[in-house]
């Protein structure tokens, strides 16, 4: 049964945290707050794999020195990326000698790390945590999609991968101001869609599914949630997530927001229906939301990544795409 | 206008435009309005393509229509038919094995090292927005 | 608590965006048409050159097979098939295009596992189903010539 998890014998807060982004994600709105950006792409690697796991690998040093850690400081690094049998995240890890725990979520890695950090830590397990997950487009096309010169037309209703980081260190000594203060594992829901380019309406189910159960769990009512924040649903799965919302939580309707369309500029590229992989809700939490709750802005949010669950072969053969929404409870209070 | 021989090319290209254009534009139909897959279509032109050769039509598109068959992917079909066509006529029972690959050597071998050639001295570049 | 199948389904087809079928047309229409259009002159422009008829046709295809590849390999074909859709996927430059594409891709692998094994994994299906239903052709062609 799904149990609504709260952290109450640690006080889970973040240390510190960092982003790193490329080309289109220099090139976006929120561009500027990147604590680092390789507009090649590469990151000085020779491959596009090997750059995401660079990008990784540069993101925990940011967060660390900002932080004032040493590797030796970090009980357990929770990572995750796109790439088969997360590459990326072993890759490009292994040079701190963290004790290392492999994720695989799709695009919700970045909140079930969080979710398991502050579970080992709630538990007196470990003392520190860092969460991490990537993604990157050249990596995910060249494995999903099709080779990078390849003259093909997106749909309208296509997300594009973002080529990006977030990574987060978490204690349980409450010195940081944001706080996570409970959370929910995900669970996985059928999309009903074949179709792999419609991933927005792949997520949205499971997305409702986790915000019904939440509420119907927790103590918190919906109106005393500042924000929803979602990963990635995109353009067409947040006007899904919308129209169920109006249904069930029409208070929440207005408090939705979704870091897929956060990261580019619809106004000025051709964006479709917005940016998704795991470095999107991770890069964008990093830039946008932690600061927010930073400074009081914002006293309580959700954050909730959310997954498609498919994998080449299983698109070909046919099968619908599963979605995943696990889900953290952020506040600043 | 049509008279002479640039008259006559002049024609043909009109014709070509619309032939080709029409079929391009079946193609976006095709790939926008059905969950069909580009490659499913591009092999169900070339089959097409393999039927007006089969059917003696490809030959006479190829003189009226010129660029407009033989450029689309129908045009690799029809060389494709009308190549098996010659070999089974040249050598009997064995042309039906050699002809369909001789007809499409020329484009297959050239793509294959252009390619080659290409990833030689050339690096993919990311997709960009 | 999870939305009933039919209504998700429902939800699903009501907010799924459409292509703009009518202005990708139009540009389909359009560049697939020019590049016949072109096509057909440099047919001429090469019998003039002293090719015979039936072979300046190849000789076309040749050319744009030749120029689809330098476009894919300086990373400009994408660009332009963005816009152009159906009208550079149909004619022989789309076909080009997915072989170079493919070896460009598979050159981090090497050559003979990259790029020898990822060459065709575009173009393979035409390829296959050409010849199969030419030598199918074949065939029938040769029992009704008998």
């Amino acid at each position: 049964m799904r149990k609504l998890i709260k952290f109450q014998n640690k006080n889970i807060s973040f240390v510190s945290h960092g982003a790193v982004g490329g080309f289109e994600e220099a090139a976006g709105p929120l561009g500027e707050n990147f604590d680092l950006v390789d507009k090649t792409d590469l990151f000085g690697m020779k491959s596009y794999e090997m750059a995401e796991g660079e990008m990784g690998r540069l993101c925990v040093n940011i967060a660390m020195t900002k932080a004032g850690f040493k590797p030796t400081d970090i009980d357990c690094i929770f990572a995750g990326d796109l790439q088969n049998q997360c590459f990326a995240s072993s890759s490009g890890l292994y040079s701190f000698g963290i004790p290392y725990i492999g994720l695989y979520s799709a695009c919700s890695t970045m909140t079930e790390a969080l979710l398991l950090g502050a579970s080992l830590i709630d538990g007196g397990h470990i003392k520190c945590a860092c969460a991490l997950s990537t993604s990157h487009n050249s990596a995910a096309e060249r494995q999903f999609r099709t080779p990078l010169e390849y003259g093909g037309q997106r749909q309208p209703y296509a997300q594009w991968t973002a080529t990006a980081a977030g990574a987060f260190i978490l204690d349980g000594e409450g010195q940081g101001r944001v706080r996570i203060k409970d959370g929910m594992i995900g669970k996985i829901v059928d999309g009903l869609t074949t179709d792999a380019a419609n991933m927005g309406a792949a997520m949205a189910r499971s997305a409702m599914d986790t915000i019904y159960t939440y509420f119907s769990l927790s103590d918190i009512s919906p109106t005393q949630v500042d924000l929803i924040v979602t990963g990635d649903l995109g353009y067409v799965g947040s006007e899904m997530l919308r129209d169920m919302l109006g249904e069930q939580f029409p208070a929440l309707v207005g408090r939705h927001i979704d870091c897929g369309t956060l990261l580019y500029d619809r106004s000025k590229k051709d964006v479709h229906a917005g940016a998704s992989g795991c470095g999107c809700s991770a890069s964008v939490l990093s830039l946008k939301f932690i600061p927010q709750l930073e400074r009081g802005e914002l006293k309580n949010i959700l954050f909730m990544s959310t997954g498609a669950l498919m994998n080449p072969t299983g698109v070909l053969q046919k099968n619908n795409i599963l979605g995943i929404t696990p889900l953290v409870r952020l506040s600043s209070e | 206008m049509f008279t002479g021989e640039m008259g006559e090319v002049f024609l043909r290209s009109l014709f070509a435009f619309l032939l080709g254009g029409g079929l391009c534009v079946i193609t976006q139909i095709l790939i926008d309005k059905t969950n069909l897959s580009s490659a499913k279509i591009l092999v169900g032109f070339v089959v097409f393509g393999v039927l007006l050769g089969a059917l003696n039509v490809y030959e006479w598109l190829l003189d009226n229509f010129g660029c407009g068959i033989t450029l689309p992917l129908c045009g690799f079909g029809g060389a494709v038919a009308v190549g098996v066509r010659e070999a089974v006529s040249e050598f009997g029972a064995l042309g039906i094995i050699k002809g369909a690959f001789v007809a499409s050597a020329a484009g297959c071998t050239a793509a294959l090292l252009m390619g080659f050639l290409m990833s030689l001295f050339f690096k993919a570049k990311p997709k960009r927005l | 608590m999870i939305e009933k199948n039919e209504d998700y389904r429902k939800l699903i087809k009501k907010h799924l965006p459409r292509s703009t079928t009518i202005k990708n047309s139009i540009f389909a229409f359009l560049s697939g048409g020019a590049l016949c259009f072109m096509g057909e002159w440099l047919a001429y422009l090469y019998t003039r050159l002293g090719a015979e008829v039936k072979d300046s046709y190849l000789y076309v295809t040749l050319t744009f097979i030749v120029v689809a590849s330098l476009l894919t390999a300086f990373g400009v074909y994408d660009k332009i098939a963005r816009y152009c859709g159906a009208g550079t996927l149909l004619p022989v430059c789309g076909f080009s295009n997915s072989v170079t594409s493919s070896a460009l891709d598979g050159r981090f692998e090497g050559y003979v596992s990259g790029v020898g094994t990822k060459i065709f994994s575009l173009a393979g299906p035409v390829i296959l189903y050409s010849t199969l239903f030419g030598t199918i052709y074949g065939v029938i062609y040769y029992f009704v010539t008998r």
